[in-house]
């Protein structure tokens, strides 16, 4: 049988919180599309609030702890990321931009990501559009299509009765797992130490290489 | 193996007691620390190079030019010499002149820097930082070996038949170290060329400096330069003792923690655990060097960080005494068993003027020569 690894990060700051349960049923859905694809998949899910302090200090010093650098190598070589935020201040929380500030600006390179968001009303729902759509297309992973957005309002009274939380989801997963599965990112050794080129082609043809 | 002292050259508030050292009086410090250091009997002494407040360290060569005529023993290097923004031809003369005042007791560490707008005030680009620092280094080693000069290259004007001058003392240029935390082209470059690797590996985990030197090793060989266990490799470190361990911790506690490179991050304990720095006994600061070698190998050279974060200038000798007295024999003791006959010293103008006549009279040939048999423990 087929495998991927997808990882799921959550900014979410509460227990329980709107942010996680999202976060995890995209991956939920995920799971299921690549099920019937015949592909078993393994998902690793972190909260960043976990590593809130390792994230500032790697910030500061330019180093991650080994707690810090484990989640870092999970995500980064992961075949899929869902990475889902609450909007704070019309923007993805600063503990969740912080997180990709330190991952390293070259490592989610051809990276699918579904991006999802919540918040207290669906108003702020642009900001997957004009936050977080831009953060991953400038760190060249590939972002799926759909965005799905969860006001407060999507988990009780008031929901779109039209294109539900769930409808959301499942398209969202659906695109994800596609891309998910032509990944070969998780079964690919990446050498932080190989250089791009030869060292002759550096130095300009010197080494004869 | 050689042991010193670098220093950064900051000009930092002490937290205990608010006060700001004048820049003459951190100048002033900083001379009186590198003389100590020939007192206390460590090989070496480097200083950085800086541009801008709350640095003092423009003019290296100035510095190293006083402290050679200050000092009989001392070798004189740099942490680091910055190889993007500065002209390769300015060095080329800069370290001859060096050289010569220094009867050879000079080498030096080049870099690419970590402050930003260097480049830009020296008219550069940072995103070709890599690329500065391969072309420069190569006219640089050229300029060094060649008497006329013809250049052509990317970054600086052409040059048709240039003489640098002085020539290198004895026509022995300077061993050259290249030090990079996270570069494997730089530690590639200094494979390419023969020359020394130093990580200073102080603000970043052991795993990471072990496979930086182990690339370096592995490329060195395949250079032909020598085996993989004779590139010439050197440490950066970190300490602050007292005789009792919690009287360290407490002491410099409050340095650590207003520190301006890592200060209001990670605890000390954190960072301790995760770095080289080592605050603690004499004892604890020989173990913890020690520890080194198993992951990096038999190496050359061990430098320690001592004056900065605001450190008191009487602070900092107390802490070359302790460490010349107590923690450097003890090193050079330990260090020197096991280590294999083959393993060589760090170059120094000597080894290099006898490596150079040997291959001159037509012996010396065969790999692993590179730094004379002068460099060769028990050969």
């Amino acid at each position: 049988m087929t495998t991927r690894t997808i990882a799921v990060v959550s900014a979410g700051l509460s227990q329980p919180s709107s942010t996680r349960m999202l976060a995890d049923k995209l991956a939920d859905a995920t799971i299921a599309k690549l099920a019937a694809q015949d592909i078993q998949t393994t998902v690793e899910t972190f909260e960043l609030r976990d590593v809130a302090t390792d994230i500032m200090n790697h910030l500061l010093t330019g180093f991650p702890s080994p707690k810090l650098e484990a989640v870092i190598d999970a995500v980064t070589g992961a075949d899929g990321l869902i990475a889902v935020t609450p909007i704070f201040t019309t923007s993805y929380s600063g503990l969740f931009k912080s997180f990709f500030d330190v991952v390293g600006s070259d490592t989610l390179v051809d990276l699918p990501v579904v991006i999802g968001a919540t918040a207290g009303t669906p108003r702020h729902s642009l900001a997957l559009d004009y936050a977080l759509r831009p953060m991953f297309t400038y760190l060249h992973a590939v972002v799926a299509p759909t965005g799905v957005f969860a006001a407060t309002g999507d988990w009780g009274d008031s929901p779109d009765s039209v294109k539900t939380l769930p409808n959301r989801i499942d398209r969202a997963a659906g695109e994800l797992a596609t891309l998910v599965a032509a990944s070969d990112r998780s079964s690919t050794v990446r050498d932080p130490f190989a250089l791009e080129r030869p060292f002759g082609h550096l130095i300009g043809g010197l080494a004869g290489e | 193996m050689q042991f010193g002292i670098f220093t950064v050259s900051d000009i930092t508030q002490d937290p205990t007691t608010g006060r700001t050292p004048t820049e003459h009086e951190r100048i002033t410090a900083t001379l009186t620390i590198a003389k100590h250091a020939e007192e206390v009997g460590l090989d070496v002494f480097a200083l950085g190079e800086h541009h801008n407040p709350p640095f003092w360290s423009s003019s290296p060569t100035t510095t190293l030019a006083y402290l050679a005529a200050q000092t009989t023993t001392l070798q004189l290097s740099t942490a680091t010499t910055l190889i993007t923004t500065n002209d390769p031809v300015k060095i080329a003369e800069d370290f001859a002149m060096l050289q010569h005042v220094a009867d050879g007791r000079v080498d030096l560490m080049l870099g690419r820097g970590n402050t930003g707008p260097v480049y830009p005030w020296f008219g550069k680009d940072i995103r070709q930082g890599i690329n500065l620092a391969l072309e420069n280094y190569n006219l640089l080693h050229r300029l060094w070996r060649e008497d006329f000069v013809d250049w052509e290259g990317q970054f600086r004007t052409p040059l048709q038949g240039f003489q640098s001058t002085p020539r290198p003392l004895d026509d022995v240029p300077p061993f050259v170290w290249h030090g990079s935390i996270r570069s494997p082209e730089i530690a590639e470059q200094a494979a390419y060329y023969g020359d020394g690797f130093f990580a200073n590996h102080i603000f970043w985990p052991a795993s990471h400096t072990e496979r930086m030197i182990a690339l370096y090793r592995q490329r060195f060989e395949h250079y032909g330069h020598g085996t993989a266990a004779q590139a010439i490799v050197g440490l950066g470190g970190q300490v602050f003792m007292r005789k009792n361990s919690q009287d360290a911790v407490r002491e410099f506690r409050p340095y650590f923690d207003n520190a301006p490179v890592y200060g209001h991050g990670p605890s000390l304990e954190d960072f301790t655990s995760q770095t080289p720095l080592t605050v603690g006994s004499p004892q604890e600061v020989i173990d913890k060097t020690l520890g080194f070698r198993d992951y990096v190998g038999d190496y050359q050279r061990q430098l320690f960080l001592m004056d900065h974060a605001g450190l008191p200038l009487k602070t900092v000798l107390e802490q070359l005494d302790l460490l010349g007295e107590e923690v450097v024999p003890v090193l050079r003791r330990e260090f020197a068993k096991d280590r294999p006959a083959a393993v060589p010293d760090a170059p120094t103008h000597a080894s290099l003027l006898v490596a150079r006549n040997a291959a001159k009279t037509g012996g010396e040939t065969q790999q692993g020569a590179a730094f004379g048999a002068a460099a060769v423990k028990g050969a």
